[in-house]
């Protein structure tokens, strides 16, 4: 068998295939990450069986977003006054830059340069901690998966289980040089509890905190933050300042819809029924600072796509990673983007689709996705619908664009296809070494299909009058 | 009823015996069935590679080939969903409308059509049953277990009715295999690994056969099993209702 | 033009025609024993349910389970005699060396073992994050099937601050490995309480 060796097309690392390529060098690995997400697909699966309305939850969680989507200016409008009524400071950002900014303009005047975050993607999608680490901000993410792949340095791999490709010594051995922990200790209670620990210091000394929101809810101005850990709620309760930064697409309309989508949530993301913690913001502590920064970064335009404005309704469970047979086995940095997996693919093309154009090609269009979506976003449709717009700009190489033009001529020319079909097949049978090479990478791995003596047609024609 | 045979491109060049099963059962079923001699490929490759606006011509090719027909059958779950969701022709969209109304998979036009209740077929052997993908999710031949639904599957149905046929059950009923159009050279190393999982999951269950609606699939499952010398085949579901006795 | 009316004339312009809001279509399921699914549900992800007729039973419940000099805070007022600490300071980090926070909930979710907790409860909104152990006390009939019903109990009231607490923190982030008590309380204790007026094993009814 062929060796398998890497097949990196350009220097960095902006292509799906040659970074699976390299993902998949280490096999006992792949096959360890594509189980442990699988395993997160069954608790999925379980906790949704387990509700004989899911089916019918999901289509009314999809018209409600359907809903905002078609409203989402008065929407917007409205969650404002309820939350400045609230005491709450709206800010808008029209961009990533100008979302940082603001941020650190908030930190700035706080007077602090110490401070927690939460989870939030939409944090990660403005490299918010880049951003303010250059200007001399301390950005301690407390999530525990955050805070591990932030002491090493990488971007999270998955938007709800940020360090999933982490094995436990390999955590171990982080956790050792960083916070002191014996080397050679992985035991995840220990290693947790030395995290809480250390973590506990951040929290206590730090005045302000940021959290992601998980809804906004238009109706009572009030914000919706989910964790497990309860490190949201530790973080702003003891601090002076609360930012909240949330992308203007999380607004829902009213707070009994949070009914739906907290029975959808969980149950899509990890297969619990709930988070431990769903925590309601309506008002700021007495004598505590509250700001929410709204940030469009490109979803008011996604807005007026008809194609591609479903991605709009996502409620960020990662269903969709865990089912990706995709994702499984390439890893999320594979997808070179904030958010990686099936959703990534849809959302990163529209934000650069030079650099993200081949994200829609990472995928067999399975449609699993679809169907494990809580919001019922269309995403199989969509990754075909990008390959399109990807082509139609350009973004496809110069071969590949020859062969489907080739390919399109032998098929619409009955002739030219039954003559290229007998000259490949005799090419196959008679010289395979012509096919058969380490160029040809379907041979790579397997066996080409063994040439039959004649094509369906020949036969038929032999066997059956012409029907014409 | 007027029956149209449309076989996808590589069925006709690589795979014939599954044409010729399909043809052979439909007509033990009673019927008669065309092959329109012209016709070339449903346009599935060029379409999903994003070249969609490549197959007009391929479009305009299928819609004179296969009009004027009650059904068409395909042995092929992906080419007629590709159909059944994209064929379109600019001037004519009345004929295209008509074929994607009646374009239909084997399996599904067995059970929905004919209501075949009664196969007279035998295959003493161990079968795992591989959903390929658009045929399951796209033309819902069967459940699929990302829904909280009823359980169902056209062609278990099938199956069920071939003497001395014992299929198997799997850890992972309907992952994808990994073929996917240009997917299974484009991503060679992600292919390649979700090809073998599903391989190693029919042959723990001691599959002797792997059998599905697509030949596409079995193809790709079919190289991989040829490469590590296993025992285990493949073969289309066509082949084994028309395995006769 | 400020980013603001920028980002909003975009919106307008660009959101696609109306799309009703769907109808509400939940059925509630009848005659199901709430409490004790409650307790199933909560008991299966990290909590511990301990039915109990009367607070003097919680208090000495409450007494057993932590019997040490730790701190403790207790927002209960019928729970007497309790050896508590009720001042309320109002700087949170005062809080830090809690080891047992006792605050009522308002009501439980029997779907998910969730406990709705306001800002009043709280005393300060940190304590039932911040402490070492938690315990929380629910009136027995306050039991809601799912989260439908629990958000009609809610209305549009003004808690402020308000959370649903299921169970102990916790975190799988280490190859999936469960662990409790992450940066929150390491542990759930839920006390659910009969009313005065019912009898020992009563079966609860849907309202």
């Amino acid at each position: 068998m062929e060796k398998n060796t890497t097949n990196v097309l350009d220097a960095s690392s902006f292509d799906h295939a040659a970074l699976a390529d390299k993902f998949n060098a280490d096999e006992p690995r792949v096959d360890w990450h594509d189980k442990t997400l699988w395993f997160v697909r069954e608790k999925r699966d379980k906790a949704a069986s387990q509700l004989p309305e899911w089916e019918t939850l999901r289509e009314t969680a999809s018209q409600i977003k359907n809903n905002v989507l078609s409203n989402l200016h008065d929407y917007l409008l409205e969650f404002e006054e309820n939350a400045r009524k609230n005491g709450i400071t709206v800010h808008w950002a029209a961009n990533a830059d100008e979302h940082n900014k603001i941020v650190h303009r908030i930190i700035e005047e706080a007077g602090t340069t110490h401070i927690v975050k939460s989870k939030s993607m939409l944090t990660e999608e403005c490299h918010l901690n880049t951003y303010l680490k250059s200007r001399g901000i301390e950005v301690v993410d407390t999530d525990l998966g955050e805070r591990i792949v932030q002491l090493a340095g990488e971007a999270p791999s998955h938007i709800v289980l940020p360090c999933i490709h982490w094995k436990k010594e390999e955590i171990g051995s982080l956790f050792s040089r960083h916070l002191g922990t014996p080397e050679g200790n992985s035991d995840p209670q220990f290693l947790t509890a030395a995290a809480r620990a250390n973590l506990r210091q951040h929290f206590m000394t730090s005045r302000l905190a940021i959290t992601g929101v998980n809804f906004a809810i238009a109706e009572t101005g009030e914000i919706v933050v989910t964790t497990n850990e309860g490190n949201a709620d530790l973080g702003v309760h003891l601090a002076d300042v609360h930012i909240a930064c949330v992308g203007i697409e999380k607004i829902i309309p009213a707070r009994n819809h949070l009914g739906v989508f907290l029975r959808l949530l969980a149950r899509s993301a990890t297969g619990q029924p709930i988070t431990t913690y769903s925590s309601h913001f309506q008002r700021p502590r007495a004598g505590q600072q509250m700001h929410i920064v709204l940030v469009d970064n490109g979803r008011s335009q996604r807005l007026g796509s008809d194609d591609f404005r479903n991605v709009l309704k996502c409620i960020r469970c990662g269903a969709c990673m865990n089912t990706c047979p995709v994702y499984r086995r390439s890893g999320g940095h594979s997808y070179h983007y904030a958010i990686a997996g099936p959703i990534g693919a849809i959302l990163a093309p529209g934000i650069d689709m030079k650099k993200h154009a081949d994200l829609p090609f990472a995928s067999t269009l399975c449609g699993s996705c679809s169907n494990v979506c809580p919001v019922k976003i269309d995403i199989h449709d969509q990754l075909y619908k990008w390959r399109q717009v990807i082509v139609k700009n350009g973004h496809v190489g110069f071969m590949k664009r020859l062969n489907m033009q080739v390919m399109a001529i032998v098929f619409s020319n009955p002739l030219i296809y039954k003559v290229s079909g007998g000259l490949g097949r005799a090419l196959l049978k008679y010289f395979p070494f012509v096919i058969n090479n380490r160029f040809n990478p379907w041979y790579k791995q397997r066996e080409m299909p063994t040439v039959p003596n004649q094509s369906f047609r020949g036969w038929f024609r032999q066997n059956r009058h012409t029907n014409d | 009823m007027k029956v149209a045979l449309f076989v996808p491109c590589y069925i006709d060049q690589l795979y014939p015996r599954v044409a010729i099963a399909t043809l052979e059962l439909l007509e033990k079923l009673g019927l008669e069935v065309a092959f329109p001699q012209n016709q070339t490929c449903c346009g599935q490759p060029m379409a999903n590679s994003g070249f969609e606006h490549l197959t007009r011509t391929t479009n305009t090719l299928f819609i004179k080939n296969f009009s004027g027909y009650d059904y068409v059958v395909s042995p092929s779950g992906s080419c007629v969903l590709h159909i059944k969701e994209h064929l379109s022709l600019y001037q004519n969209n009345e004929a295209a409308a008509k074929i994607r109304a009646g374009v239909l998979e084997l399996t599904e036009f067995l059970t929905d059509v004919l209501s075949v209740e009664k196969i007279s077929s035998r295959f003493d052997y161990k079968v795992g049953l591989h959903q390929s993908c658009h045929g399951q999710r796209g033309l819902k031949l069967s459940q699929m277990s990302e829904l909280v639904a009823s359980d169902f599957s056209k062609p278990r149905h099938l199956l069920n009715m071939v003497e001395g046929l014992e299929l198997i059950t799997l850890d992972r009923n309907d992952e994808c295999c990994g073929f996917g159009g240009t997917f299974c050279v484009a991503e060679e190393a992600v292919s390649v690994k979700m090809g073998k999982d599903r391989i190693a999951d029919h042959i723990n269950h001691n599959a002797d056969y792997i059998t599905g609606n697509d030949m596409s699939c079995l193809m790709h499952l079919e190289g991989i099993l040829r490469r590590q010398d296993s025992k285990t085949k493949v073969i289309h579901i066509a082949e084994i209702l028309n395995a006769g006795r | 033009m400020t980013s603001r009316e920028a980002i909003l004339k975009a919106v307008k312009k660009n959101q696609p025609g109306h799309a009703p809001l769907p109808p509400q279509t939940y059925v509630p399921v009848e005659g199901q024993d709430l409490a004790l699914r409650f307790t199933d549900v909560l008991t299966s992800i990290g909590g511990k349910v301990i039915a109990v007729q009367s607070w003097e039973e919680m208090r000495q419940s409450v007494q057993s389970l932590f019997p040490g000099q730790e701190r403790r805070v207790n927002l209960v007022p019928e729970l007497r005699n309790i050896d508590i600490d009720t001042s309320i300071d109002h700087d949170p980090h005062t809080f830090e060396n809690v080891h047992v926070a006792i605050l009522k909930g308002h009501f439980g979710v029997a779907e998910n073992g969730a406990v709705w907790v306001t800002e009043e409860n709280m005393g300060d909104r940190a304590l039932p994050f911040i402490c070492e152990h938690l315990v929380l006390a629910v009136e027995g009939r306050a039991i809601y099937p799912t989260l439908h019903e629990a958000y009609n109990q809610i209305g549009n009231a003004n808690y402020n601050f308000g959370t649903f607490i299921a169970g102990p923190s916790k975190t799988a982030d280490i190859e999936q490995s469960l662990v409790l008590g992450a940066h929150g309380p390491k542990s759930l204790t839920l006390f659910l309480k009969e009313t005065s007026n019912t009898h020992a094993h009563h079966s609860y009814s849907g309202t």
